[in-house]
């Protein structure tokens, strides 16, 4: 059994148990939609709200990746099968890879949805010119987010009270994906006048970001789960 | 001159919590020192 | 019994009866330096060094302010030391981890200090008590990621696990935090034009004002290598304790304690509160 084929396996199993369980369609989306309705409530000023959807956007996202961690490793918890995972002697790298990738996946989906929701409700265009920027900057700044969202869940696991550290753990972890892909949408949308080659450099920190997570969590992830 | 406030307000703060450190690291080490046979202290 | 001291020592002891805190030769040495560098500090801080040309009064904050984050900064990169030799060491001890530990404390309430000091003194030069500038922004965040990692500490379990979580979370905070700063960097260069105050241009020091940062950093590195030495073997005892228990120190101190009269409970408190 090689690493990636476990983590194939993994991945496999975490969407398999998704699509039967519905948690992200019944749950995360609508927790995500709810999220972008009551920004406009704080906000109340459709000028501002186009202003600054990109930033709610990602925002929303954030809020919804601590949900989704929760529950991929609530997963694994409720019936010791991480730890099952380790005995048995997998790579744990696989295990974060797996973990990572269906994490990913959710992740994208509710980007989707989110951008949808944006279109309708804070009246965002996608100009042409800016979908490649946006697909790029949604990719590597949904790498960086799996990374570390599977690195601290997979600390925050188990136990009781350790699940209220996650959000201290990774919101700070998470701001440079917050800073950088904002900024990129931004650049993509044309918002305030951004434009598109803008952009760029900060799907440069993204990626630099991912890179560094996905190799420093994968090496981290081990030490972590061995308990 | 509000400034002159501010500028020992800064001061007093800083050296406040530098001898409240001190003090509460000393007292924790004296008080764990009574409980612990001295065998046990590498520094010593 | 004839003696209170239960180990025949040759050595002079001083004349406390009571068994040793956390306190040596070595911090009380240190500890002297510091306060005298310390007092130094507030002399060339406060007296002796000129106003700023521009700054004014307000400079003198500086004099206690770059030394506090200096001192974070040391402790955080001991920390990461720390919690690199306790990962990457064959032996594993639990002494670097320890050090990692204490050392991210005293880093942690240092950051505080230099964000409100830090605070007071942007309210005098420009104004205002926060800026979303560059350095403070990854400030904060540097205390909010280091409060993460304290908080990993007191997760619970056995020792080793503590240190094994808290060592990866120390390494990846060292990992983070450029980040952060890079990021946020970018992001508030393109806000140039916003900044009327310029948050990123040093002073410019004379001989004097140099001198005297220079003293505060001396001192406040001094202060750092006392705090650490006392935390640290403070976790040790912490440490024995949580694995021996109780009861065998108390009987180590019970053996000592039997010339005292004769009460049948455990001499904790005298006033027999039970």
């Amino acid at each position: 059994m090689n690493a990636w084929r476990i983590a194939r396996l993994v991945a496999g199993k975490d969407l398999r148990i998704e699509w039967h369980s519905r948690v992200l369609t019944n749950q995360v989306l609508p927790f995500a939609g709810v999220t972008m309705v009551i920004f406009a409530f704080a906000l109340d000023s459709d000028a501002v709200l186009q202003r600054v959807a990109p930033g709610l956007v990602w925002l929303a996202t954030m809020f919804s990746l601590l949900v989704l961690v929760q529950r991929t490793f609530a997963v694994e918890t409720d019936d010791g099968a991480l730890d099952a995972l380790r005995v048995a002697g997998v790579d744990p790298r696989a295990i974060f890879l797996g973990k990572a990738t269906g994490l990913f996946v959710q992740l994208i989906v509710l980007e989707i949805v989110l951008l949808f929701a944006a279109v309708v409700l804070y009246g965002q265009t996608v100009p042409i010119g800016g979908v490649v920027l946006l697909v790029t900057t949604a990719i590597s700044a949904t790498c960086g987010l799996a990374a570390v969202g599977t690195l601290y869940g997979g600390l925050a696991a188990g136990f009781r009270g350790r699940e209220t550290l996650l959000p201290l753990l990774t919101l700070p972890a998470v701001a440079p994906v917050l800073i950088g892909a904002t900024r990129a949408v931004e650049a993509a949308l044309g918002t305030a006048g951004a434009v598109v080659s803008d952009g760029w450099s900060w799907v440069g920190l993204l990626c630099v970001f991912a890179v560094a997570f996905g190799v420093g969590g994968s090496l981290a992830f081990g030490p972590l789960i061995d308990e | 001159m509000e400034d002159a406030g501010f500028i020992i307000g800064g001061y007093v703060l800083t050296f406040a919590t530098v001898a409240l450190m001190a003090w509460r690291y000393v007292r924790s080490g004296r008080k764990l020192g009574e409980r612990v046979p001295d065998e046990e202290k590498y520094w010593l | 019994m004839t003696t209170t001291d239960p180990r025949p020592t040759s050595e002079p002891t001083d004349a406390r009866p009571a068994r040793r805190g956390t306190g040596t030769r070595g911090t009380r040495v240190v500890g002297i330096a510091a306060i005298i560098a310390m007092v130094w500090l507030v002399a060339f801080g406060l007296g002796f060094s000129p106003e700023d040309r521009d700054q004014r009064e307000s400079v003198r904050l500086l004099y206690v302010h770059v030394p506090t984050i200096w001192l974070a900064y040391l402790a955080f990169v001991v920390t990461a030391i720390g919690s690199g030799m306790y990962l990457f060491t064959k032996k594993k001890s639990l002494g670097w981890d320890r050090l990692a530990g204490a050392s991210a404390e005293i880093g942690t309430v240092f950051v505080a200090v230099t964000l409100v000091v830090g605070a007071l003194w942007g309210r005098l030069t420009w104004g205002v008590f926060w800026q979303w500038d560059a350095r403070l922004t990854t400030t904060a965040l540097l205390f909010v990621t280091y409060v993460g990692y304290l908080a990993v500490r007191r997760l619970g379990g056995t020792h080793e696990q503590r240190a094994r979580r808290s060592s990866v979370i120390g390494l990846i905070a060292v990992l983070e935090i450029p980040l952060v700063h890079w990021s946020v960097r970018l992001w508030r260069s393109l806000h140039q034009e916003a900044t009327v105050l310029d948050t990123d241009g040093d002073v410019d020091m004379d001989g004097l004002m140099l001198f005297s940062l220079f003293v505060g950093v001396i001192a406040f590195s001094l202060l750092y290598v006392w705090l650490v030495m006392h935390r640290t073997r403070a976790m040790a005892m912490e440490d024995l304790l949580d694995d021996h228990g109780l009861d065998e120190a108390l009987a180590a101190r019970r053996a000592e304690d039997d010339t005292l009269s004769a009460t049948p409970e455990p001499a904790v408190d005298p006033k027999g509160a039970s």
